[in-house]
């Protein structure tokens, strides 16, 4: 298991070989990239810039990891997390997880994504032509996240 | 009680502090009492920390509510709901 905060990008292909690289019991790869889009709330975002709770941050991707690992059989799971200036179409997030069988990659994957988005301390700001402006939490993502509450 | 105290984003930005050393009095303190005591350094301060945006608080880098307690040593920090990812 193993967590990054990081200011350079990151290579998806890379990351997975490594992540897979001799663990034979390993039959299923889930991963998600996010993406910084060029249009949010308000106008067009020519630069994104992403703060973060150095320490913190670190502890609570693990503690999302583990809480995954007690739900779903999860061989290893890594978390890639960019902070720092992005411009649009640039990578920000690497969620990859490696299991036995398909279903649980994919259920672990999508759970440690959704838990990120409201438990990790990061922020984002958007840099538009009409000026800077923090980005709103949306009530979708912690809908995303109870949803999880109910079902295995 | 000595405490450290963290600000991010919005907040920091706002209230222009990133990070500070803080001496309490020797009572007990939960998350809303410190809110309180900050409030009162003046009106961006009340606004930002007890005012209609919500703002979230961990003690030692766990999230926490408004009744946790703080204790001597504790690293304590405001911030908006996050919006990584």
């Amino acid at each position: 298991m193993s967590v990054r905060v990081q200011l350079e990008d990151f290579d998806v292909g890379f990351e997975i070989s490594q992540l897979r690289k001799s663990h034979n019991s390993i039959g299923a790869v889930v991963s998600f990239v996010g993406l910084v889009r060029d249009l949010n709330e308000r106008d067009t975002v020519t630069q994104l810039t992403l703060e973060h709770y150095p320490g913190m941050t670190e502890k609570s991707l693990m503690a999302i990891i583990a809480q995954a690992k007690t739900r779903w059989h999860v061989e290893d799971a890594l978390i890639i997390h960019r902070v720092g200036p992005l411009m649009p179409n640039e990578q920000i997030v690497l969620v990859a997880v490696t299991s036995a069988h398909r279903g649980d990659a994919f259920s672990a994957c999508e759970f440690i994504m959704d838990y990120l988005k409201t438990d990790a301390p990061f922020w984002k700001k958007e840099i538009t032509p009409q000026g800077a402006h923090w980005v709103e939490v949306k009530s979708s993502d912690d809908m995303a996240k109870n949803r999880w509450n109910n079902k295995n | 009680m000595k405490i450290k105290l963290f600000y991010f984003a919005r907040l920091k930005e706002t209230l222009n502090y990133s990070t500070e050393d803080l001496t309490l009095p020797d009572e007990p303190y939960t998350i809303l009492k410190l809110k309180a005591l900050l409030a009162k350094r003046g009106d961006t301060w009340g606004q930002m920390l007890m005012g209609k945006l919500k703002v979230r608080a961990a003690i030692n880098h766990e999230l926490v509510d408004d009744h946790a307690s703080i204790a001597d040593g504790d690293e304590v920090a405001f911030f908006p709901p996050v919006t990584g990812g």
